[in-house]
Order: structure tokens, then sequence, then C-alpha cells
């Protein structure tokens, strides 16, 4: 007891905790750790940091200085009156001519505008698993109705497209018990029939002013013309890839070369040469007299184009999957299509999602070459009759900033969808 | 005791043509194959008969005739009274002068910012994710179409360049940068010595390959560590001086100067050029970074723990180790990023670089009316190369591939 008295001082309270060391904690540490770190590191540093105030100090003026409401050009120039500034008004005056293109009717634009839309409620079920099933039949009918929206005309050439679809499935559904091939061939003959006669009917009960006021595929342009062929092009070319990855990997040897020439072939020639032939070899192999829409004649290009991408994105998924996979189809008794069907396919597309979606981003990214072949997408319409217009002669930097916006919004919005679904479809390796 | 008994032996039925799994291959090859010459037939006799309505044939002389048209940029010799042919070859030229120029700076651009995507440092990181999301999420015709315009559009014109108090000057007094291209310097060799110079150099490029093969055998087979820094700067550089200036400096630059209205002598780079160049290099370049990227991440963290804790040091981990196996990832990719460029230059057509789809595909084209003749040639060409580089890739392939037992 009596030892306490020798030392001098025992702090009886503990200490209240301090901060860490400013050059440990906060701002501070985080800097040094990863702007800071050594001195390589920090040269890179302030050379980015440079980089970045250029570009900042570049862009924000004239973009801050900005005009939104004039009409052309020299009025413009006239109102900055010398200093840095962007000329904001030719969209402004031209937003229609730049998503709808020139000779789209203007009292029709909401047509487009609500078909745009649709789209988003025609692909949440497809793109969100969590949303009700029955929205799936909405996706369903959305082809036609967005047709019929965009294309006017009578209701009953979309109505009578579908009813062959519809009479095509029913026929499916009562022989595919059977087999598959019966019920599948005889699905597509039922509706070609259907479509066959459908055609006459329409022909005589098409009203001579119908609900929607028909609109030339030639008056379509701008950026609803890039929507359109992205979004046409990739649904056509999903099932034709997926028929060309499976007869690519099929057994017998005729089904398995027409496949590889076919694909080979496409992925070995430039999107511009394929158009090419969509606007002027195309009409040579064609039943003389027919005219063929343009539009068309490039959807089937573009089409053909990417369904040989896609072909080979799912045969790498197909490839990917396990030997088992497929040895356990064949000891459960299944045949071919049961196999690919429920086994194989479900597990292969899965695998491929993020391929297919870059490949959807890329061929969107190369509508933009219709402009090669004169038609007026949202390029085409830059380059042509804006740019060309005495009003715009010399607007670069709004009008390519405004096309980069809108495509930059789809493709980027579209990849982090992709990365998102990759993390939500990993039900392996948890 | 049961015995393995064959599957009965029937006589064929026709039904065993479509239910019988042994027959029914062949039934489905033989109808795809009618369908597709049937289709084929379809195609050619409307092709026939379209050709003979409009009084065309389908013949490849036209390639003979003179083209009638110029092209602003030859490496072969050739004018308007060159033939079509002649054109094409020049086009071709022009293609791989493009497409080769914008491999090499997109691999720079695509390794650079691939690996300072993975780097420690917040800024740089962020500021290379920045630059892959624009350029790859972009159309690359856009691309093209904005460096075009800031080429011809925002450059000076060549006679800023003039007077005293000139608005525009040249860089270094050597690179002249006008909205009519770029102009630099150009070599001029003179004569066989300059040819001799250029051989000396191939042959000291060549030597250094050599001497590191030799360098790396004796590591192996002695241990012994031989210089390798120093002994190849010095072969890469003193034989080609030395014999440069003993031959009395038979290669010199033509510099550019400003006559007239415009810029004489000198290599004179078009817009047009640049801008696909560029817009290639930097769209590709973003594209190729992501496979950096992916392919430096997929060697597993654990080998370059090995590596240290057998000793290296962090130069020879990446060069012995991670690079190695990451270049395997890397390089498949990369040729089919070569492919697209490749591919993608035939947007040439776009801002007027005379390339293959320029001269066949374009004016020739439309002078002759040949479409089918010249699409058909132009397909050809740009397959005949996919499908070179598709070899390449697979010997390459062959040649890096995990030898599993």
């Amino acid at each position: 007891m009596s030892d306490n008295t020798s030392v001098a001082f025992v702090r009886t309270e503990t200490l209240p905790q301090l901060p860490p060391p400013a050059s440990e904690a906060g701002v501070v540490k985080w800097m040094r750790e990863n702007l800071f770190s050594s001195i390589p590191n920090s040269i890179l540093t302030l050379v980015s940091l440079y980089v970045i105030y250029q570009l900042v100090t570049g862009a924000f003026p004239w973009m801050a200085n900005g005009i939104w409401n004039t009409n052309s050009l020299a009025e413009c120039r006239e109102i900055l009156d010398g200093a840095t500034g962007a000329c904001f008004s030719v969209i402004t005056e031209r937003w229609n001519q730049l998503l709808f293109g020139f000779s789209y009717p203007s009292e029709f634009y909401w047509r487009p505008g609500l078909a745009f839309l649709l789209l988003f409620v025609a692909a949440a079920p497809v793109m969100f698993f969590d949303l009700p099933r029955k929205l799936l039949l909405f996706t369903a009918i959305y082809p036609f109705l967005a047709y019929w929206l965009i294309w006017g005309g009578t209701i009953y050439t979309p109505l009578f497209a579908l009813l062959g679809i519809v009479i095509g499935y029913l026929v499916y559904a009562r022989f595919v018990k059977d087999s598959f091939a019966m019920g599948f061939f005889g699905g597509v003959i039922a509706a070609f029939i259907a479509w066959f006669i459908g055609g006459y009917i329409v022909d005589a009960i098409a009203p001579a002013e119908p609900f929607l006021e028909a609109v030339q595929s030639r008056d379509m342009g701008g950026f609803m013309l890039n929507m359109t062929l992205g979004v046409v092009c990739v649904s056509l070319s999903l099932p034709l890839g997926i028929v060309l990855a499976l007869g690519r990997q099929s057994d017998m040897p005729i089904i398995k070369w027409i496949c590889v020439i076919f694909i080979e072939f496409i992925r070995g020639v430039p999107l511009i040469t394929l158009l090419f032939v969509a606007n002027v070899v195309l009409a040579y192999f064609l039943p003389p007299g027919t005219t063929f829409d343009l539009i068309l004649r490039v959807i089937i290009m573009i089409t053909m184009f990417s369904a040989a991408y896609i072909a080979e994105v799912i045969r790498g998924g197909l490839a990917a999957l396990p030997k088992g996979q497929y040895e356990a189809a064949d000891s459960l008794g299944l045949d071919y299509a049961q196999a690919m069907r429920l086994i194989i396919l479900p597990q292969a597309l899965k695998i491929s999602i993020p391929g297919i979606v870059n490949v959807a981003v890329g061929l969107f990214k190369d509508t933009t070459l219709v402009s090669v072949i004169s038609m007026f997408d949202l390029v085409g319409m830059i380059r042509g009759p804006i740019l060309s217009s005495t009003d715009w002669n010399g607007v670069y930097w709004e009008l390519f900033m405004a096309a980069s916006v809108l495509f930059f919004v789809v493709c980027y919005g579209i990849s982090q969808y992709s990365q998102w679904l990759e993390r939500r479809l990993a039900t392996d390796h948890r | 005791m049961t015995s393995v008994t064959d599957p009965p032996q029937g006589s064929f039925r026709l039904s065993m043509l479509i239910n019988d799994t042994r027959y029914r291959s062949y039934t489905f090859q033989f109808i795809a194959l009618v369908l597709l010459i049937g289709f084929m037939a379809y195609l050619g006799i409307n092709l026939v008969s379209n050709l003979a309505a409009q009084g065309l044939n389908i013949s490849f002389g036209f390639l003979g005739d003179p083209a009638g048209y110029d092209i602003n940029q030859t490496v072969v010799e050739y004018d308007s009274q060159s033939s079509h042919l002649r054109a094409a070859v020049v086009g071709i030229i022009n293609t791989l002068i493009v497409a080769f120029l914008a491999c090499v700076t997109a691999t720079i651009f695509g390794v650079i910012a691939g690996v300072l995507r993975l780097s420690n440092n917040w800024v740089v990181r962020k500021l290379m994710a920045f630059y892959v999301e624009i350029f790859r999420n972009i159309p690359v015709l856009i691309w093209i179409i904005i460096i075009f315009s800031v080429m011809t559009v925002s450059m000076p014109a060549p006679n800023a360049f003039r007077g005293d108090n000139a608005t525009s000057s040249m860089l270094f007094d050597a690179f002249a940068f006008t909205n009519r291209g770029v102009y630099s310097p150009a070599p001029v060799i003179d004569g066989a010595s300059g040819w001799i110079v250029i051989a000396v150099f191939i042959a000291s490029i060549i030597g250094i390959f050599a001497y590191r093969r030799y360098a790396t055998k004796k590591l192996y087979d002695t241990g012994q560590l031989l210089p390798m820094l120093w002994p190849s700067v010095a072969l890469f550089f003193v034989p080609t001086i030395l014999v440069y200036f003993i031959l009395g400096r038979p290669i010199t630059l033509d510099y550019p100067s400003l006559q007239g209205f415009n810029f004489q002598g000198g290599l004179h780079l078009r817009g047009s050029l640049i801008a696909l160049w560029f817009a290639l290099a930097i769209y590709t370049g973003a594209f190729i970074a992501e496979n950096v990227r992916a392919g430096i991440q997929a060697i597993s963290k654990g080998q370059t723990e090995a590596a240290a804790s057998l000793g290296l040091r962090p130069g020879r981990i990446m060069n012995l180790v991670i690079l190695p196996q990451a270049l395997r990832v890397i390089i498949p990719p990369l040729i089919s990023q070569y492919l697209n460029i490749t591919k993608n230059s035939s947007l040439a057509i776009a801002v007027g670089y005379m390339d293959v789809t320029s001269t066949l595909g374009g004016i020739t084209l439309n002078q002759t009316g040949r479409a089918i003749e010249c699409i058909l040639l132009l397909m050809l060409f740009y397959l005949t190369i996919s499908l070179l580089i598709s070899a390449v890739m697979n010997v390459y392939n062959n040649s890096v591939k995990l030898k599993e037992r």
C-alpha cells in the first residue's frame, strides 16, 4: 500500500480519444494515398488536373454564353459580338428536323413520339424480370402498334399481320405436342397462308381515309430513323442469329457450311459495302418491276449484318457450356429441339447477354452509316439540310454535340443496363 | 444369359427418312440444299432478266478503261488517264496506309489508357474512364466528321502564314497546320548511298533482336546475365549515324515553304487522312483500352504475389510473369480491333479520303455504272484482308495456347 506513495502521479481517468493526426485522416490521407503517393504519380496527377482545367476553361464559357433563341447564325454572332459562345439556337429552331427528319409531317410528330414512349413499356418486361409477366402481351403487340403509329395507313395491315402470327402460334401449339418440327413448320406455313389471304382482304376493306394518315418511308429521318433501324434490326437479328449459331454448331455438314460461309462472309466485309448492296445492287436480284422501299432494303442488309455478329456471340455461349449439360439433356431422352429449348439455349443465351448487348450498341452506332447512302438520319440531317442551309452554315460544334449527346445517352444507358443484368444473372461463384 | 442383339435390320421404308434419326439428318440437309439452290437460282434468273431488260451484262472489261478522274493522294504513279484497275490499286494502298497508321496509334492510345485505368491515382483513373466511355459510346462516323470539321474549319488558311505580321506560324519552322491539311518535312533519299543508310538501320534492328536472343540463350545456358539495355540502344543509334555521316548525309529533309497561295514541298497530309486516322485511332483506342484492362485484370493476384515471393522486382514481375500471361488474353481481341479499323476505314467516303471504297466503290461505280462488279471486287478485297488477319490470329492463338497435357 505504501508503494503508491513513491509514484509521483497516476492518472485516474481514461484520456478522451484524440482524432488521428491530420496527415493520416480524411482528405489529406486520401490525397496522399491516391494522388501523391510517389513522384511519377504526382506528376500524373498534375498533368491530369491541367488537362481537366484546359477542358473546363475551354468548354465552360462557350457553353455558358450559349445563345438559345435566334433564327440564324448571323443573329447569334451579332448578339455574341465577338465573345466566345455557342449558338444553341440551331437546336431550338431545328430540333424537329434533328429528331424526325425534314419531311415527316409536323402535325404527326406525336405518333413516333408515342411509339418511342411505348417502347419503354414494351421493353420493360423483357428487361426487368420482376415485372408482371402479363405485360409481355403488350410487348408482343408493340411491333404492330409501333408500325401503325409511325407509318400510319389502314389499321388492317398490322392487324392482319398480327392475326397471321396468332394463327401460326395456335397451329404451333396444337402440333408441338407431337413433334417440335411439325409444330414449327406447320405454324410458319399457317402464318404465311393467313398473311396471303389477309393481303387480299386488307386490299378489299381498306378505307380510303384511314384513321392515321399514311406517311411514306422516304419521309422518315433524323434520330427517329436511327432508333427505328436500331430497334427493328436488333430484334429481327436475334432469332436469326440463334438459328445461325445453332446451324454452325450442327452435325450436318451441309447446313454447317452454309452457316459458316454466311457468317464469315458478312463479318468479313464492312457494313458500308452491304449498304451499297442495299442501295444499288439488291434491285437487280429482285423480280423485274418490284419496287422495294429503300428503308426495307437497308433493314434487310443491316439485319443480316448484325445476325452474323450475334451468331458468333451465341456460338461463344454455346461453346462455353459444359459438355455435361448436352449429355444430361441427351440422357433424359430429350430430342434436339427439346434439349435446345429447355436446357441449352436458356443457359447459353444468359452467358451471351453482355456480348449481345455489345453488338446491339455497336449496331445502333452503325445506323449512322446510312447517311453515306444519302438517307437523312441524324448525321445525314446535320450534314445535309441543316449545315447547307444559309441560316446555319458553319454551326458544327453545337450540332455534332447534340448528336453526340443523343447517342451517348442511349448507348451508355444500354451498357449500364447490361452491366446491371450481368451482376443480376451471376448465379454462380457467389 | 443375355446376348447383345443388333438392332432389327428391317428393310428401308420411306417413313424412316423422317422418323429414323440415322436418316433424318440426310433429309434435312437435302431439303436445305434444294432450298438454297432454288433460292440462288431464283436470284440468278432475276439478275439475268433484269440485266437483259436494261441491256447490261456482267463484264470486268471496264477495269482496263481510262478512269478519267484524279486522286489527290497517290503513292504509286497515277493520273487521270490511268485505268480503273490502277485507280482501285491506288485506293487499296490508301486504305492500307490509313489502316496501318490508325492501328499503330490506336494501340498506343489503348495501352496507355488501359494501363492508366488501373492506376492507383484517382484523378487519372477517372479521366481515363471518361475518355473510354465518351469515345466508345459515340459513333465513329460522328468522330470522323468532327475531326474533319476541326481540320477544315478551325485551322488557319495558308495565307495566314504570310507576311511579317502573320496570324499563324509554323511549329518548329517545320510543321504547318492549315485548313488544307498538315505540312511536315519529308525525307529525301539521295541515290544509292541513301538506301545504304536505310539498309544499315534495318540491319542494326535485326542485330538488336539477334543480340537479345543470344543474351537470353546465354542466360539460360550459363546463368551469366549480359547487359541488355545499353547494347541495344548503342546498336540502334551508332551504326546508322556513323554510316550517315561517312556517306556525307545522303538523307535530307525537304521542308515545306509558303509559295504562292499554298505550301510547297514537304509531306502533305490532307485533312481527310488526318481526320480518318485520328478518329479511328481514338475511337478504337477506347476499345483497346478495355481489352488491355480486362487482360491485366484476368491475371489473378496470386501470380503477382507468387512472383514477389520468389524475390522478383516489380519491373520483372510485370515483364516475366504478368505480361506474357496477359498478352495471351489481350492479343486476340486486339487483332479483331485491327480488323475493325480496316473495315471502318471504309468510312473514308464520308470525308472524301480516296480509299478503295471511294475509288472503286464510289467514283468508278458512278462513272461506269458497273455496280455489281465494283461491289463484288470491293467485298472480295475486304474479305481477303479479314481472312488474312483471321489466319494470322489462328496461327498466333495456336502458338500461345496453354500446352496442357
